[in-house]
């Protein structure tokens, strides 16, 4: 009789080296990209880490189909909700899902120290920066462009015209792209700032609230004294009106708050606000990581 | 091939200069970096994985120039830092494979690999537990798994045994050896305790101040001596007598004897002594230069 053979044994074949492909470092970024950007729905992460994600989404979809099913149901000939003002009325759970992702996107290699090993891979600060930074953007672009499209998906369901809806739609999603990266570049410099569980979460939902808070009461101030050109500025004061202001002054949609910026040269200050606010943060991320090396 | 080259590295943090003129070549193999804390270990390894510009001088590492070619580098080289770098809440697969990806392994890959090395390091089971719940010695094999994922050419250990107890350390140092003779990856490892990396390693740099203060190979630090340590079972007292006797020189220290071997010769004459007076030999061996040996002559030269 010959020996038994075990099945399924372990054997110990030593070490292996590797000579498979060691892709660059554009190949590492996209995959950092893709990571942030499903860890911002919690994906790839614990159970608990889902839950609070998709419920924000779920709270940001739900209007638009709302909307969607009553057009249809009783027949409107438009949108009871514009597209460009969703964003917008919607801007509290945006901000609650901005502030629960920062920390977590940001904040998290830095209170346990994992940075130093991406730095000692091929990737470079900067790139590191721009695979976060960008994966944050995407998942704000996904939370606020998935409810416009099935807006317009509601509306073309409800048989209003496509050359009614379309222009609004592409305004709304340029507007997307904007709030995604402003929103993006003060969510995680502010929770960079706070690399302490939990401060960064309520830092970065403080200060977009009070942000919107004050941007509203200066603006109610500004309408007293009967000062339109003030009044029209206090958009700069927090990021949703800002982005709203360059939506309507640059892509020519109704302002959602007030008049927007007041004139031309409001809206250039608007836009170049737009692009200094996305460009210092990037600097500034870039900065916090070169303190974070030593 | 060089493994690691400087010529003339000096890094100065303001006033503070962290590594001064240091000129040194590091061959293949396991290599013990060594200096009391604050010595520049670390700013060295930072310099050599391309991080932080060195004020004056050159190093090459792997051949790589550490200035103009970092990221080719970092892609060969692995690092383990000697604080706690690991997240809570992920588990060790996790953090391993996504640590391959970032040294630009397919995914595949990076999966294959993660299970290979953290069966290397010694994580079984528990790789699937997050991390946060790990005991420092398992902590410490994650910190090391990760440096090696990628199989580089050369890793960087800073500190590995830290915060490890005596059976930690063994078992550190252990696949530290492993890793410079089975897995075939040269390693230089830091550390501020000598005698546990002249058991490990090939060649021993030493630094004090950001300076070279020896560069040797271990193997000739511990040479033998010429002299045997005897150790008997009875009354040492009388060997030493009968042994001078014979005119060979014995010092006694305790219960050992310290005894100059002037041939083979001497070997058979202690024999045939402790034979005849009936004593159990316990221990007769040449005596070694120890590590620390290098610390007490340079001190001894630094007074004089």
């Amino acid at each position: 009789m010959s020996e038994a053979t075990p099945t399924g044994a372990i054997h110990d074949i030593g070490y292996r080296h590797y000579d498979g492909p060691r892709l660059g470092a554009s190949y590492i970024r996209r995959s950092l990209f893709l990571e942030t950007l499903r860890g911002a729905f919690g994906l790839g992460r614990s159970g608990r880490s889902k839950i609070m994600p998709f419920l924000l989404l779920s709270l940001m979809v739900l209007p638009a189909v709302v909307v969607g099913i009553v057009t249809g149901y009783f027949g409107f000939d438009e949108l009871p909700m514009g597209y460009t003002e969703y964003v917008v009325n919607m801007q509290v759970a945006v901000t609650v899902f901005l502030g629960a992702q920062a920390p977590a996107v940001m904040s998290r290699d830095l209170r346990f120290r994992v940075a130093p090993l991406y730095f000692s891979r091929p990737l470079s600060r900067q790139q590191y920066v721009q695979a976060k930074y960008g994966g944050m953007a995407a998942a704000l672009l996904i939370l606020t462009g998935l409810p416009l499209t099935l807006l317009l998906a509601g509306a073309l369901l409800a048989e209003l015209p496509l050359g009614d809806q379309l222009p609004d739609y592409l305004r709304s999603m340029g507007g997307a792209v904007l709030y995604a990266l402003v929103l993006a570049g003060v969510g995680l410099v502010v929770a960079a700032m706070t690399p302490r569980r939990g401060v960064g979460v309520a830092a970065v939902v403080g200060v977009l609230l009070v942000l919107s808070g004050l941007q509203g009461a200066v603006r109610a101030m500004a309408g007293e004294f009967g000062n339109d050109t003030f009044s029209g500025y206090t958009g700069l004061l927090s990021p949703y009106t800002l982005v709203d202001g360059v939506v309507a002054g640059v892509l020519g949609a109704d302002s959602s708050v007030g008049d927007g910026p007041p004139g031309a040269l409001g809206v250039v200050v608007f836009a170049v606000v737009v692009i200094l606010l996305v460009v210092g943060s990037y600097a500034a991320l870039v900065a916090r990581y070169r303190k974070a090396l030593s | 091939m060089s493994l690691i080259r400087t010529d003339g590295l000096t890094k100065r943090f303001g006033p503070v200069t962290a590594v001064e003129e240091l000129t040194v070549e590091v061959a293949a193999g396991v290599t013990g970096l060594v200096g009391a804390n604050g010595a520049g270990k670390s700013t060295l390894l930072k310099i050599l994985l391309g991080l932080l510009p060195a004020t004056e001088g050159s190093a090459s590492v792997l051949d790589l120039d550490v200035a103009r070619e970092g990221p080719a580098i970092r892609e060969r080289v692995g690092y383990m830092p000697e604080h706690d770098c690991l997240p809570p809440d992920v588990s060790a697969t996790e953090f391993v494979v996504h640590m391959a990806r970032m040294s630009g392994l397919p995914a595949t890959s990076a999966r294959e690999r993660a299970a290979d090395i953290l069966r290397h390091v010694g994580l079984y089971e528990e790789r699937y537990r997050p991390m946060g719940g790990y005991s420092t010695g398992m902590r410490q094999r994650v910190k090391l798994a990760q440096a090696l994922v990628h199989d580089p050419g050369l890793a960087l250990l800073d500190e590995p045994t830290n915060g490890l107890d005596p059976a930690g350390r063994d078992d550190m140092l252990e696949l530290i050896r492993r890793i410079g003779t089975e897995f075939g990856i040269s390693v230089v490892v830091t550390s501020h305790l000598l005698g546990e990396l002249e058991r490990v390693c090939d060649g021993i740099v030493v630094i004090d101040g950001g300076r070279l203060l020896q560069h040797t190979t271990t193997a000739s630090v511990t040479a033998e001596t010429a002299l045997l340590r005897i150790e008997v079972d009875g009354d040492p007292a009388v060997l030493t007598t009968r042994l001078t006797e014979t005119g060979i020189v014995v010092r006694r220290d305790g219960a050992l004897l310290h005894v100059d071997v002037a041939d083979d010769t001497t070997y058979d004459v202690v024999r045939d002594v402790v034979a005849d007076l009936g004593l159990g030999l316990v221990r007769m061996e040449r005596e070694r230069h120890r590590m620390t040996e290098i610390f007490t002559d340079e001190a001894k030269g630094a007074h004089v």
